[in-house]
């Protein structure tokens, strides 16, 4: 095994070589031609032509209580119905990434509309219908439901970050500071609502279980469906080579895995569970709702001196994971004086998980806005007001930033945006019935690289295959993977395959915490350096100077095609990338700022986004355009958070009562207007050997509060409690802005 | 799903005879039937009945088959030229897609969005008479503000139908026996009172086969609807009308409320304290107080009555601006 401690900062490599071109280009998708023709099979499109049967969820009808019958008797007359599965192999819901197993139900009903039981039968529609007809009984008990409750509060794990972080006396400096700021803000539950509902294909044969299943991060996966059946580990495969997007939710093993599996095994051929939408929001994760209270000090002339973060979030029983809302506020602002903490308000609602940019994507809503809040009350422009408060130094810890362009981003996006003509008083410009207004907010997204493995198969031919456990959920890996080793070993785009999404290859890090490109793509970079190593040995030259081209080696005056090296034998390298010390010397993160023009309509108090650019830097850009795709997502989403998205839950019985994409509103295409994104040339040698940091969600966070931020200058409404439904801000509207312009 | 019997019909008097409930374009009913909301035995396919054109009246109107989709009807040049309120409210319904499938005479029988008339394990009387009404109390943004009684706060979900109400549309069906009767649109919903499950005037059986227009009404159209995004949401509140205004006087109004009530709302005092006068902004603020007297918020909907307030006074100045 070739490996990469990520101890050094990395120097000149080939990918600044550049010596292919190929290497930052926006590369169309590898798999694209077979996504756009209905060709690459999604899990629940596996065994299309062998004889499988269908489960079907049978969701709780309460949300605390004890399951006390369950009578199957009328289900299992139905014609094609197989078995009715209960008891201890039913799940709650999908599990923690990285955990060991999902929680089951022991008999107990934690959330409204948790599995209970699952049908199978011969046809999708016998499992659904009878699924109908499992009659269960509970004794029911008295949930919590409301995170202002606050019946239980605990500490949360310290994943996925260090819950409680504090520096100083943040209580006497706050005391002390001239200007005093101290507001909350509100984040409501969401669901990560991908495109391509959690689905599975499994298929026990007597002695190997497979499992074809949509799915982020496949490391784990077959140590958590080993828990779940009693199959030894090394008797499961997984597959999930495509994937309509994950966003957090599929991270861990996902209910339709585990209960095909243990179906399958059950009656002995292959079984298919597809989650319906409400299943979706009933039985995978969502996200925590959040109180966060911000708290900022700082002198009359704008310098801040203290910060607190403090946040509440939801988690059901046994789940340590919370919504790290502070995540951004360790690092992104000074302060000598400083509390981040977070607690879990125990409640009774299916339980939180990952979801689209963890921590950044709610914390951003609240310190974005309070920094235009505070900045507003000292007389400040937003923009200077940052410029006027970034740290030298983490304030956390007083070690180096590896690489910060916040500032650049910042201004680089006011220049672009035309910030400096924007309304100085909120309420100020009107066209008609909108009110306009301009708002920015930054960006930060924690950078991690994780372990990750990669092999590379060159054939005779010269052609090169790379094999990776990594899996690709929309957001172009197979693209970047493609053109990292193209790059490396000197091969046009077309002589390089990808293969991914399958538990039997060298392990990845999965696709989570925007961390995919950078750690998969390193460990590619390591393999293919071992390959490169190994051909200049065929040919007695020295490896670092061995300028590859075009399928060529060249060396002095000799240019030998691949072809001649191998001569009719393939070679295989393995390669894999570790942390080291870097993640401990240096702090790392993406940065970024967004600016947005809104329209607030004066008579219904609805906002209409009029322009939104994000300006980015996040290491060495692998591929422009799935980079600027993913900060679209981003920038998408985050007009969902400042206006629409909101999890209802029912504080009286705790359902789910919007579980459905016609009633839980993301945005639709009319809600989005053209998209700005540019991405600096930004180089982070102490991020990983690609010199690149994680870009996946950092157009995500605080993108919603540069949108609130607009909706105040349009209008002078401020929003703290998420969405920015018209309600909120015609609550705020004067009714003599109702008189015509 | 339940299973359920599924037949064709090849002629309206076959739909009649056949015995079960009439389906059309299925973008409503399929999805409820898939939560066994709805739970049908016997399924009746209207789609090759003969109901799919537009043809014109004697007395000027319009008489649109029940089987014209809602793209069509839109995009029909004689609704966009004469009865452009119409084309406006289909057209800022539901998506492209649904609008392909969906038809005229479904889209009125369209069936309320409360979350609770959706999930079978909690009350609706709508859903199931005599249950109870989780709605009331509960999450209930999208609910009525007029009308609505103890047992039902439910919305009628149509755009379609809103601007059908402000254009005085007559609702033409075969009863299952074969007679034919005219209900105007005025009076073919019902209010929740205690009986919330029953939505409308049709019996058992009866089909709807045409929605008559009558001839165009002059003056301004408009459709403003007020929700949620963008599009693909259903209305908070909608307003449709027509107003004419004769030099500085409104000569005309027919207005219709979306997203207020169990039905499509339309109230004859509200025009008629419009028709007549000057138009000025103390009379639109009296139109819209008498239109919300008797309103009633459930908590999260009370933002709809100051909503509906503001909207309709900018609908009424809109509509009478150089008079």
């Amino acid at each position: 095994m070739n490996k990469h401690v990520m101890d050094e900062a990395i120097g000149e490599t080939r990918l600044d070589r550049n010596t292919q071109g190929v290497i930052g280009k926006g590369a169309p998708r590898y798999e694209g031609p077979l996504k756009v023709s209905g060709t690459a099979p999604y899990a629940y499109e596996h065994l299309g032509g062998e004889d499988v049967a269908y489960g079907f969820i049978v969701p709780a009808s309460i949300a605390k209580g004890t399951i006390t019958s369950v009578d199957t008797s009328e289900a299992e007359a139905i014609p094609g119905v197989l078995k009715v599965m209960s008891g201890e192999k039913i799940v709650r819901s999908a599990s923690q990434p990285m955990a060991p197993a999902a929680q089951t139900i022991d008999g107990e009903v934690f959330h409204y509309n948790q599995p209970v039981a699952l049908v199978i039968a011969e046809t999708f529609e016998a499992a659904r219908h009878a699924s109908r007809l499992v009659k269960v009984e509970y004794s029911e008990t008295e949930g919590r439901f409301d995170i202002t409750n606050r019946h239980t509060v605990r500490e949360p794990a310290s994943m996925p970050m260090e819950p409680n972080q504090t520096r100083g006396d943040f209580e006497h400096a706050f005391a002390e500071a001239e200007v005093k700021f101290d507001q909350t803000y509100t984040t409501p539950s969401y669901q990560a609502a991908a495109m391509e509902p959690h689905a599975s294909t499994a298929k026990w044969d007597g002695t190997h279980l497979t499992v074809w299943t949509s799915h982020q991060l496949l490391e784990t996966a077959p140590g958590q469906l080993a828990k779940h059946t009693g199959i030894d580990e090394d008797k499961i495969t997984v597959h999930s080579p495509y994937i309509g997007g994950g966003f957090g939710s599929k991270l861990g093993i996902g209910p339709d895995a585990i209960m095909a599996a243990n179906a399958s095994i059950a009656i002995g051929k292959p079984v298919k569970i597809a989650l319906t939408r409400q299943n979706v929001f009933q039985a995978t994760s969502r996200r925590g709702e959040t109180v966060q209270r911000v708290r900022i000090g700082a002198t009359k002339g704008g310098k801040i001196t203290c910060f607190a973060h403090e946040t509440d979030t939801t988690n059901s029983p046994g789940n340590g994971f919370f919504e790290p809302s502070g995540i951004s506020s360790v690092f992104l602002y000074p302060g000598a004086d400083r509390i981040i903490s977070h607690n879990i308000v125990e409640t009774d609602v299916l339980m939180a998980s990952a979801c689209r940019a963890p921590g950044e994507a709610t914390g951003m809503l609240a310190t974005e806005g309070a920094l235009d809040e505070l900045a507003e009350s000292l007389g400040i422009d937003p923009v200077e007001f940052r410029r006027m408060n970034e740290p030298e130094v983490n304030p956390q810890n007083d070690k180096p930033f590896s690489s910060r362009r916040l500032m650049d981003c910042i201004e680089e996006g006011a220049k672009r945006f035309g910030w400096s003509d924007r309304p100085q008083k909120p309420a100020s410009r009107r066209e008609g019935e909108w009110l306009i207004g301009y708002g920015m907010a930054s960006a930060s997204r924690k950078n991690d690289l994780m372990e990750a493995s990669a092999e590379i198969e060159m054939a005779a031919d010269g052609r090169a295959t790379v094999r990776t456990g990594m899996t690709d959920i929309g957001t172009g890996t197979y693209t970047i993977l493609q053109q990292i080793a193209a790059e490396m070993l000197g091969l046009p785009l077309d002589m390089v395959d990808v293969e991914l999404g399958d538990s039997r290859f060298a392990p990845s890090s999965g696709s989570g915490g925007s961390w995919g490109a950078n750690s998969a793509g390193s460990s590619v970079y390591v393999a293919s350096l071992a390959l490169i190593r190994e051909l200049a040995s065929r040919i007695d030259a020295d490896a670092e100077t061995l300028t590859l081209k075009d399928g060529h080696a060249i060396s002095g005056n000799r240019q030998i095609p691949f072809p001649d090296i191998l001569k009719g034998e393939s070679i295989s390298v393995t390669g894999k990338i570790e942390p080291g010390k870097q993640a401990e010397e240096t702090h790392q993160a993406s940065y970024g700022a967004h600016f947005c023009e809104v329209g607030v309509n004066v008579v219904t108090g609805e906002t209409r986004i009029r322009r939104l650019l994000t300006v980015g830097a996040a290491g060495r850009i692998l591929n422009e355009k799935t980079a600027t795709s993913q900060c679209y997502g981003g920038q998408i989403w985050g007009i969902g958070y400042a206006l629409e998205e909101d999890l209802v839950i029912d504080k009286r019985n705790g359902l789910i009562v919007n579980h459905d994409l016609a009633e839980y509103h993301v945005p639709v295409h009319a809600d989005v207007p053209k998209l700005d994104v540019v991405l600096l040339e930004d180089r982070d040698p102490h991020a990983s050997p690609l010199a690149g940091k994680g870009i996946g969600e950092l157009a995500i966070a605080g993108v919603g509060a540069a949108i609130t931020n607009a909706i105040y200058n349009a209008c002078g409404v401020r929003i703290r409690d998420y969405p920015a439904t018209l309600d909120k801000v015609l609550a705020g509207l004067p009714d003599d802005y109702l008189t015509a312009a | 799903m339940r299973p359920f019997e599924y037949s064709r019909a090849q002629s309206v008097g076959e739909a009649r005879t056949l015995g079960g409930r009439y389906i059309a374009g299925g973008t409503n009913l399929l999805d409820l039937m898939k939560l066994e909301v709805e739970t049908p035995e016997k399924l009746v396919d209207i789609t090759r009945l003969p109901l799919n054109e537009i043809k014109e009246t004697e007395d000027g109107g319009l008489k649109i088959g029940a089987l014209v989709t809602n793209s069509v009807l839109a995009a029909d040049e004689r609704i966009r030229e004469n009865y452009e309120v119409l084309s406006r409210a289909l057209l800022a319904g539901a998506s492209g897609q649904l609008r392909n499938k969906a038809s005229t005479g479904g889209n009125l029988l369209q069936r309320t969005r409360c979350g609770y008339f959706y999930e079978t394990s909690r009350r609706c009387n709508k859903r199931e008479p005599g249950s109870g009404c989780d709605a009331i109390g509960g999450f209930n943004r999208i609910h009525a503000i007029l009308g609505a009684s103890s047992n039902c706060i439910a919305t009628h979900p149509s755009d379609m139908a809103v601007a059908m109400m402000a254009l005085d549309a007559v609702v033409e069906t075969q009863q299952a026996d074969g007679h034919e009767r005219e209900i105007p649109l005025k009076d073919f919903y019902r209010l929740p009172g205690d009986t919330p499950h029953i939505e409308n005037e049709l019996k058992e059986g009866e089909l709807i086969v045409n929605i008559r227009l009558p001839k165009p009404k002059a003056g301004y159209h408009v459709y403003r609807k007020v929700r949620d995004r963008a599009s693909y949401a259903f209305a908070l509140v909608s307003v449709a009308a027509v107003i004419k205004t004769d030099g500085n006087t409104i000569s005309e109004a027919s207005i219709a409320f979306g997203g207020l009530a169990h039905k499509p709302w339309r109230d004859p005092k509200v025009e008629e304290m419009l028709i007549g006068e000057t138009p000025k902004r103390k009379l639109f603020e009296d139109a819209a107080d008498a239109l919300l007297a008797d309103a009633q918020g459930q908590g999260e909907n009370d933002f709809k009555i100051p909503l509906a307030r503001r909207t309709l006074i900018s609908v009424l100045a809109e509509a009478t601006q150089g008079a």
